[in-house]
């Protein structure tokens, strides 16, 4: 252990020092949860606005127990200007505009949005049929539609991007983290001033991954408090915490890449660069930033390829899906794997010395 | 006793160019020990060949016996190194750079604050070290080389970079740490610089060593002339010229030079004329003997 305590604590005190390292590690990245999770917040529950014109006998019926139905679904306001309502159905600021002449209830609405024109269209022919039965004197239909709710798999925004930015958050911190301290410690001498020093090389590498581990639960307690928020309103299942072995193991996957950038380049610009390149296109590729359900099949099979996919999927599985710490097992072994391999091609690259 | 480092026939090229070229030398216990010459004579790769920091083509060498390649860890607590560039941890202070290096060889905190001020830096302990003057990151470097209390200690170039006064100020630490009993291995490329430290140097170029000695019988033997100057104006070119048979008199329009070979009646004789207005008497130096080894002119 000579020297794995106070190595490790120069790295972390030199990382909290250097704020441009701060602000990419910790902020950068919750600067997009911020933005992503406050832009996409209300993207689910969107009524449909009709504008009524004068007396709609339709509307006036309906008792007040369905009532409260219809205004989950229809946000009606009242108008005495037709031409008015019917402006701003053109515009699109409102979906329809009803109105009623003797027998006839008529739905004006635009074709710019089929979605709501159809939704409009529906729910006023249900109302003017229900009227219709109620005149008839059927009290007892012949028959029922019951509507039942299904356990919804597609996740809300916030639950997808929590793990998601998350993962991408921590992959590239460690990334950057390795790559940057190897370039730059070679760069000023002090990798063979470590190497003059009776300080195991072992020692030298457990500090780095002590840091990196130690600034990865950091990024994810921070990044998990705000999310838990109720502005943002993340839930977490049950065995939510299983997530901390697979970062983990994610952590050791992205060092060994920030190690192979560090091996391969001479400059620390060179180095970030290369970092850059390989984890900004993998966070995309890899449904970081958003799901990946959409993307064509290819694009699927190439993402199980990168280790970020299996970060953020595993990640999201035991965070969000309700899946329990079993299922990280895969993941944890595919990244561990990668880590081996990656870190072996390094060594194979790795210099004491610039020259 | 065995000499604490012995070098026999040391080589290292890269390439084509032979950094090392065949050198010999042995440092005794207790030795202020120079290895002297200009940019690119090899000083730095024999340097990295002892430190072990580099593996040699061919030759052997022993440090306290002991290889030091492969990297040998019972060498590595018994040196300590001053490499060119300044080593520091990021955004550490003074003081956490001297007990981080401490504490990689077991030394406690309490133990490593004390070498701040044996180098002059305790004012300066809570500065960072990109915040310390180019003397005061030396100063740190040195003693964060010596926190472990080293029995050899090597220092590359430590004072290049440095004005006359830094540099001035750190011989008398170095001449310090010597004088402790540690052998001391300098490289450096300041004439001067070894002339003052050094009780033995080794005079580099191309990869060899031409001269091996103590740096004053280094001069003596070259037998260069001695140059006695004073103002311009005291004594007329003849007349100086008519001091010695082998006189060599030159005159810049501020100093008449004499150089000579026998000095004393060339300054009796300037007595005698009451002619000794600015005089200024200067013997032969390294650079002379660099001059005479390689028929150019010391060119650092």
């Amino acid at each position: 252990m000579t020297g794995f305590v106070s190595l490790s604590q120069a790295m972390a005190k030199g990382f909290m020092r250097d704020k441009t390292a701060l602000f990419f590690t910790i902020l950068f990245p919750l600067m997009f949860l911020l933005l992503f999770g406050g832009l996409f917040k209300s993207s689910g529950a969107d009524k449909t606005d009709v504008i009524q014109v004068g007396s709609v006998a339709a509307f006036d019926q309906i008792p007040a127990s369905a009532r409260g139905e219809l205004d989950k679904v229809l946000a009606v306001t009242k108008s005495d200007n037709r031409d008015d309502a019917l402006t701003q159905v053109r515009k699109g600021d409102a979906d329809a505009v009803v109105e009623q002449q003797g027998g006839t209830v008529i739905v004006h609405y635009s074709a710019a949005d089929p979605v709501k024109a159809g939704t409009v269209q529906g729910i006023m022919q249900a109302i003017v049929q229900q009227g219709n039965l109620t005149a008839a004197g059927v009290t007892t239909p012949a028959m029922v539609l019951q509507g039942q709710q299904v356990e919804d798999e597609s996740l809300q925004p916030i639950q997808y991007m929590t793990p998601g930015l998350l993962g991408w958050a921590v992959a590239s911190g460690a990334a950057f983290g390795a790559a940057l301290t190897l370039v730059s410690w070679r760069q000023k001498k002090l990798l063979r001033r470590l190497r003059l020093s009776p300080v195991p090389l072992f020692s030298v590498i457990s500090a780095r991954v002590a840091v990196s581990i130690g600034i990865a639960l950091v990024q994810a307690g921070i990044f998990i408090g705000i999310a838990l928020l109720p502005y943002f309103g993340l839930h977490l299942s049950s065995d939510w915490w299983a997530f901390i072995p697979i970062m983990i193991a994610g952590t050791l996957a992205f060092l060994a890449i920030g190690l192979l950038a560090g091996a391969a380049s001479k400059t620390p610009e060179a180095a970030s660069a290369i970092a850059n390149l390989v984890v900004l296109p993998m966070a995309f590729l890899s449904g970081a930033f958003f799901p990946l359900e959409g993307a064509p099949g290819w694009l699927q099979s190439l993402s199980n390829l990168l280790p970020m996919k299996h970060l953020v999927s595993s990640m999201q599985d035991v965070m969000v899906r309700g899946e329990g710490p079993a299922s990280t097992l895969p993941a944890i072994g595919i990244l561990l794997g990668f880590t081996v391999v990656v870190t072996g091609i390094s060594a194979l690259l790795f210099k004491w010395d610039d020259i | 006793m065995p000499p604490t480092i012995e070098v026999d026939d040391l080589r290292k090229w890269y390439g084509d160019v032979h950094a090392v070229d065949g050198v010999s030398f042995a440092v005794e216990t207790g030795e202020f020990f120079g290895i002297l010459g200009p940019n690119g004579a090899g000083k730095t790769t024999t340097l990295e060949l002892i430190e072990g920091l580099r593996e040699a083509d061919s030759g052997e060498i022993r440090v306290f016996g002991e290889k030091p390649w492969p990297r040998n860890a019972k060498l590595l607590p018994r040196i300590g190194v001053q490499l060119q560039a300044s080593a520091f941890f990021e955004r550490l202070t003074a003081r956490e750079q001297i007990r981080t290096f401490a504490s990689l060889y077991g030394v406690p905190p309490k133990k490593a604050d004390e070498w701040l001020g044996v180098v002059g830096l305790e004012d300066m302990a809570d500065k960072r070290h990109e915040q310390l003057s180019g003397g005061q990151q030396q100063r740190l470097s040195i003693a964060c080389a010596l926190a472990h209390s080293p029995d050899l200690v090597y220092l590359d170039e430590p004072t290049s970079g440095l004005d006359p006064q830094a540099r001035r100020n750190l011989w008398e630490l170095l001449r310090g740490i010597n004088d402790q009993g540690r052998t001391v291995v300098l490289t450096t490329h300041y004439l001067d610089e070894a002339e003052s430290l050094c009780d033995r140097v080794a005079i580099m170029d191309h990869g060899k060593i031409l001269e091996l000695g103590p740096p004053a019988s280094l001069v003596r033997d070259l037998d260069a002339p001695t140059r006695i100057s004073i103002e311009t104006g005291t004594i007329s070119i003849e007349d100086a010229k008519a001091l010695a048979a082998d006189a060599d008199v030159s005159d810049d329009e501020v100093s008449l030079t004499i150089a000579t070979r026998t000095p004393a009646p060339v300054l009796s004789g300037l007595a005698e004329r009451d002619a000794l207005r600015g005089l200024s008497v200067r013997g032969g130096t390294l650079e002379d003997v660099f001059l005479n080894l390689t028929g150019r002119e010391y060119r650092a």
